[in-house]
This record gives structure tokens, sequence and C-alpha cells, in this order.
């Protein structure tokens, strides 16, 4: 299948190794990956800090970019989860109904990396190798919008070599919140510090997540504790193959 | 004046949430309360198989309401006045107190005994009774604790829940002036019996806040736990009830599905163990004089502004306090108003006509646990960038606004995005170090205060993309 990648604004900036690691994964799998040049963001912080107007035209320009692209593939839940709650209202609201058949003819299109993987692509075993122990946080639009809290579970499970250890609390918020993070940075440190607790009861060498922004969160904050536990994109742990020397000694 | 307790007076939530967060005490009281209500809601929650559906009636029954207020409100007023009872109605906060002290007054009274009435706090009554020469006493176990201490409500099902049992016996045992008393629940209960007892036998004005008015039959319905509310609604000869205009619904019928929903979000029980509900006044039996005083006070502007209007659904269960992990963290005097938690951070701006209040809505990681947990199924989480988004449009801060303007900028044109992109990476280069960024000027300081960000990479997705597939 042609699989048309959004990257996102954020992972596009700051972590292009997911990106790549997307790439890898669906290449592998045998399809056909697309990068339209254009795209740029989906308009979430704008519209979630109260930006409407500057959000409505982010969308416009989503919707032209990605207009007739056959599957397209998001390795971001917010993201996901802001065009498949959030557009449909924004174009209701404009009152536009052209935009709302093109808002509705493009949903059934949009797809979070996992949940492309298993519900889509019926696959949960990607051929991937990765010798350590995970633990996995599930973004709240994950587990509250997409209600995609198994897809990534599945995939991990099937991982050679990764023993997966669950997350206690695993329904609670890290803190993040986009803009929230900054605009009541003390209280979203205190989310933080729960959330870590979490991650190091579990004992894991890496936290997963099908988000990048929870994942420069809890990063950021273990990353300041020193605590040796490294935040890791779902799609480079699916990306890692094993190596011939390690295939070698096994 | 509409007025929603000293809401109009507080510090911004980050800055009352910041002294908060240092006191240790506080925050593991919440902790260990809220997550006692969760666990005792999960269970009883889980095991309604219509649970969901109930969620859906109760939205729409007062969706339903909402749109046929001025209805139903003239319905009640005319089964409540049919069955004896006087149906008074309050433009504001001063109003209402004005009501409340004129009914007192015209008998010569100067106590009341008071029940459940979270709207009083919001009208600020108690201090209006009190200058007025009238003595409240609180009557519900945890609103007695608040007035004792001279302190704020921080749930709104558990007003004292911040408060632990050691603080409880030594606030009892100071304002009761008691010699001794045991560190025991039963200790603190017969404690605070013995010195509600004697003004429930004396006292001849109740005073009482309601859960439902009931429309087609004009009556009232308080539900309680202590049986102190039961004391409060029959034991005075007469009664003065204060409840908000969004508290009607249609008929009697329509307790079935709020009387499911109502006790298991609120404190995890199937049923509450006092349902009360009167109506109008009975000859020698219970009050022999009965007023309700209908309250608007910034309600019907939350009625007309259509996309958040179901914040007037809510039965202040509390559940998504208890479901907040904003909440969890703060507990309720963050929020600077009588209603906290995320039901709080929508209400009360919006009572005020967003006039004051303006940063509780950013109160939220919207994480959306809210909406999940709430009865009605208010949409908290969307009404919360709506409210932001009313914020944005009356004025927000100018660096915000010229940031979020520029980011629009870069988002509409990806090579506008290159650009910035490249700017980012050239911006970092003094603060950058192993690839993280550690401390950073601005508004990104409060990141980095606490938290590294990672270092922009020397090469974007775009870039990699560019080099290595050469097309797009």
């Amino acid at each position: 299948m042609r699989i048309s990648l959004f990257i996102t604004c954020y992972n596009d900036t700051l972590f292009p190794e997911t990106g790549k690691a997307v790439v890898r994964v669906l290449e592998r799998l045998g399809h056909e990956v697309e990068f339209r040049s254009a795209q740029t963001c989906c308009g979430q912080m704008h519209y979630n800090t109260g930006y409407a107007s500057e959000a409505l035209s982010i969308m416009r320009h989503f919707l032209r970019v990605f207009d007739d692209a056959e599957l397209i593939c998001i390795p971001s839940s917010s993201c996901v989860a802001m065009i498949r709650e959030h557009y449909p209202k924004m174009a209701d609201e404009i009152g536009d109904p052209a935009i709302r058949r093109h808002v509705d003819a493009l949903l059934p299109r949009v797809f979070e990396f996992s949940e492309l993987l298993v519900d889509k692509l019926g696959v949960t075993n990607v051929g991937a190798y990765y010798p350590h122990t995970v633990t996995l946080h599930t973004p709240c639009h994950a587990l509250r919008a997409l209600h995609v809290r198994d897809q990534p579970i599945r995939l991990l499970r099937a991982v050679g070599g990764l023993q997966f250890v669950p997350l206690p609390r695993e329904d609670e918020c890290c803190g993040f919140g986009g803009t929230f993070a900054v605009k009541n940075a003390d209280v979203s440190v205190a989310m933080l510090a729960d959330k870590i607790g979490c991650i190091r009861e579990t004992k894991a060498e890496v936290c997963a997540a099908t988000d990048n922004s929870c994942l420069v969160h809890m990063g950021g904050g273990l990353g300041r504790q020193q605590a040796g536990i490294r935040c890791v994109h779902l799609a480079e742990i699916l990306a890692s193959a094993e190596t011939p020397a390690e295939q070698a000694k096994r | 004046m509409i007025r929603v307790g000293e809401a109009a007076q507080a510090p911004d939530f980050p800055v009352a949430a910041r002294h908060a967060l240092g006191n240790a005490q506080l925050r593991r009281n919440v902790r260990h309360a809220t997550e006692v209500i969760r666990n005792k809601r999960a269970s009883v929650v889980g095991e309604m198989p219509d649970w969901q559906e109930l969620r859906d009636a109760a939205h729409e029954i007062k969706d339903h309401v909402l749109r046929h207020l001025d209805v139903y409100l003239e319905q009640f007023e005319d089964n409540c006045a049919r069955a004896g009872g006087h149906v008074h109605w309050a433009r504001d906060a001063d109003e209402a107190n004005r009501i409340v002290i004129d009914i007192i007054q015209g008998h010569r009274e100067r106590e009341v005994i008071k029940v459940k009435t979270m709207t009083s706090d919001e009208t600020r009554l108690n201090a209006a009774l009190e200058s007025a020469g009238i003595v409240p006493y609180e009557t519900d176990l945890a609103d007695l604790i608040i007035q004792l201490g001279h302190d704020r409500p921080s749930h709104i099902v558990v007003p004292a829940l911040h408060k632990n049992r050691a603080e409880i016996r030594e606030l009892f045992q100071r304002t009761m002036k008691l010699e001794t008393l045991g560190p025991e629940p039963q200790d603190l209960t017969a404690a605070a019996r013995a010195f509600l007892r004697e003004k429930f036998l004396r006292v001849r004005v109740g005073f009482s806040g309601a859960n439902f008015a009931i429309a087609d039959s004009g009556s009232v319905c308080v539900v309680e736990s202590e049986g102190n509310g039961r004391m409060c609604v029959t034991l005075p000869k007469m009664l003065i009830t204060l409840v908000g205009v969004e508290k009607i619904i249609p008929s009697f019928g329509d307790l079935e599905v709020f009387l499911q929903l109502l006790p298991r979000s609120a404190t995890g029980e199937r049923m509450n163990p006092y349902n009360s509900i009167w109506t109008g006044v009975r000859g020698g039996d219970g009050p022999q004089e009965f007023h309700v005083v209908l309250l608007d006070n910034g309600r019907t502007t939350v009625l007309a502004d259509e996309a958040s209007r179901e914040t007037l659904d809510c039965i202040r269960c509390g559940a998504c306090l208890n479901a907040c992990p904003v909440y969890r963290q703060t507990g309720g005097h963050a929020y600077g108003s009588v209603y906290s938690g995320p039901i709080g951070a929508i209400l009360t701006p919006q009572l005020q006509s967003m006039q004051h209040s303006t940063s509780l809505p950013y109160a939220s990681s919207l994480c959306g646990a809210c909406y999940e947990a709430c009865p009605v199924k208010i949409n908290i989480p969307e009404i919360l960038i709506h409210l932001r988004r009313r914020i944005v449009e009356a004025g927000a801060p100018l660096g915000e606004r010229l940031a979020m303007k520029a980011a629009a900028f870069a988002f509409g044109d990806a090579s506008r995005l290159s650009i910035a992109q490249k700017i980012a990476r050239a911006a970092q280069l003094p603060f950058a170090r192993d690839g993280r960024l550690a401390k950073l000027p601005g508004p990104l300081g409060a990141w980095t205060a606490a938290r590294d960000l990672p270092a922009v990479p020397p090469e974007s997705f775009r870039e990699w993309w560019k080099r290595e597939r050469g097309k797009g």
C-alpha cells in the first residue's frame, strides 16, 4: 500500500529518528512510503490554547496537502486526536459543507502509527529485535480519544528479546498537556514526579509511547534526575532489528 | 452583585497551586481521600451494565431542561406554591442573601441551622447573616469542620477532604472546648453529635440547598449521608431552601436516573443513606413555613453560550475532581472558588461572565479523565478549550499572541517552517550541551527549571528525506 507519512511539526524538528523509524518499519513490511514536503502541522497547539482561527488555517493547509493521500500514517496520538475529534467540529463551525465533506472523506484514511499496523494492516509482529526491558506509557489522547491502548502492547510483546513490563497507574496523565507544561509548570512537574515514580517502579530500561510529546516530558524529567531510563518512541523500537553479530551470538 | 464566593479576589491558579504544592500534609490528605473515593466509585460503577445509557439519559434530560428552563421553572413555582411553599426569585448573590435575611428577620429569629448548601457559599450567605446579627450553624459534619476552622471548602462533596483525622481532633477539642477527646472516628462524630443535637432541638429556622427541584410536583430533594440534613429539614418550624435555577428536573420519575448516578459518582455508594424529598408544607408535620429561593447569579449568562451551556448540567458529584490529576496534586483551595477541580475551572469563570478567574481554564492538561468520569457527560475538556478561546478573543498576553501568530505563520507554508527550524537550531547554540537544553530564557525557562529539553538535531526529518530520497 502507498502510505503517506504525516511526520508532525515537532517530530520533524526534534525527533527525525522517529520518522526514519516509521519509514523503516513500513518499508520492511513491503509498503511504499511517501512524504509530502508541503506538510507542516495539524494545528493542535493553536486549537488547544484558544487560537481557533490560526488552527483553522492550519487545518485547511493539512486538507490541501493530504487531499488525495491513500493512507495517512501519523506517529503521534495527540495529533490524530486533534484531526479526528476537532476537524469535523471546526468545519461545522465555519458552516462550509464542502470543507466538512472534505474532512469526512479524509478521516477514514488517517491512522495513528500503531493503529495503522494492528487495526488496518493486521500486523503485530514486525520482525523487530530489541533486547531490553520496556514499559509503555499510554498517552491520554490515545487512551481516551483514539481508544488505542492494546495495539502498542501487542506490538511490543511480539518484539524479539523484549521484556514487557506494564506501567502502574497507566491511565494517569504525565503532566505534559502542551502549553500547560509551561503555563502551569509547577503542577505539571508535580504530575511528572508521580509518573516518574511509576516508571521507576517498573525497573524498565526503556519507557515507550506512541507520542513524543509525552516522551519529551517524561524523558526531560528522567534525564534531569539522571535516572538512567530512556524514553523511546514505539516506532524506534519496532524499527530495531537484530544485527548479524547478535544473530551469530544466539 | 454576581459573586462566586471570593473567587474575584483569588490569586491566579498557578500562584495558588504553587502554594498548595508546598503543603505536604495537604497533598497527602488529598491524595489519600481521592484515591479511596475513586476506588469505591470504580467498583460500584463497574457493577452497572447500563452505566453509559444512564449517562446518556441524564445528559439528555439536562439538555432538555436547559432548553425549556423558563417553562420548568414556572411550573415548579406553581406547584410548590400550590403545596404551600413560597417561591422567591433572586437575580444575584446579594439579592438572594437579602431575601433570606428578610425572611429570618421577619420572624425575629437570630439563629439558623444549615445543611447541604454549597450555593450559599457561592453567595457568601454566612457573612451576610452574621453582619445582620444572625448566627448560622453548619450541621453537615464536613461543613461544620470548615466553619469551626474558619477554613474554606476544598472539595464539592467532601469539603474538609484536605483535613485528616488528627487535624480535626485538634480543631474540635479547641473550638468545642473539650477537656478530652479520643482519636477514633467514633469519638469525633460523638463530639459533633453532642455539639449539633442541642442546636437541632433549639434553633427554629432551617436552611438547605437542593440536589434537585422537581417541576411537576414542586418538590425539593436533598441527598446526604449523615442524617443531619434530615434533622435540618424536618425539625425547625421554618425552612428556607436555596436552589440554583439549573437544578430543576422535569418530573419525579427523572430521579430514577439521577439517584442511580449521583451517589455512585459522588461517594461510591449505591444509594445515599438519606434521601429527603419534600413538597410544600403539611399541617402538624415538619416545618410549617417553607420558602424556596431560586438563584440566577450568572447562570443565565452561562445558558446563553450554546457551546458551553452543558456546564449547567452538573449535579455536583465531584467525580471529576477525584479523577483529575491536577486536582489531586493541588486540592481545591488553589481554584480560589467554592467550585474546584475541572467543573470549577469551567463554572467559576463563566458565572462571572469571564471577568474573573480566567487562569482557571488553563488549569488542565486536557487529559480527559474528567469527561470520562462525569455522570452527566459534560465535555469538560472541550469547554475548557472554548473558554480559552473566549479569553484569547478578549485579549491574551501580547507575548503569547505574538508567539502564536509567528508559529501559525511558519505552519502556513513548508518553506517557512524550514526556515523556522533553521532559526531554532541557530538560536539554541548558546544553551545546548550534549544534545540537551538545560536552561532556557523566557517562557521556556518554566520548562527547563525542572526538565531537560532535547536540543534541535542538526538535520530535520524533511531535510533527511530530501537528502536520502531526493523528492517529495
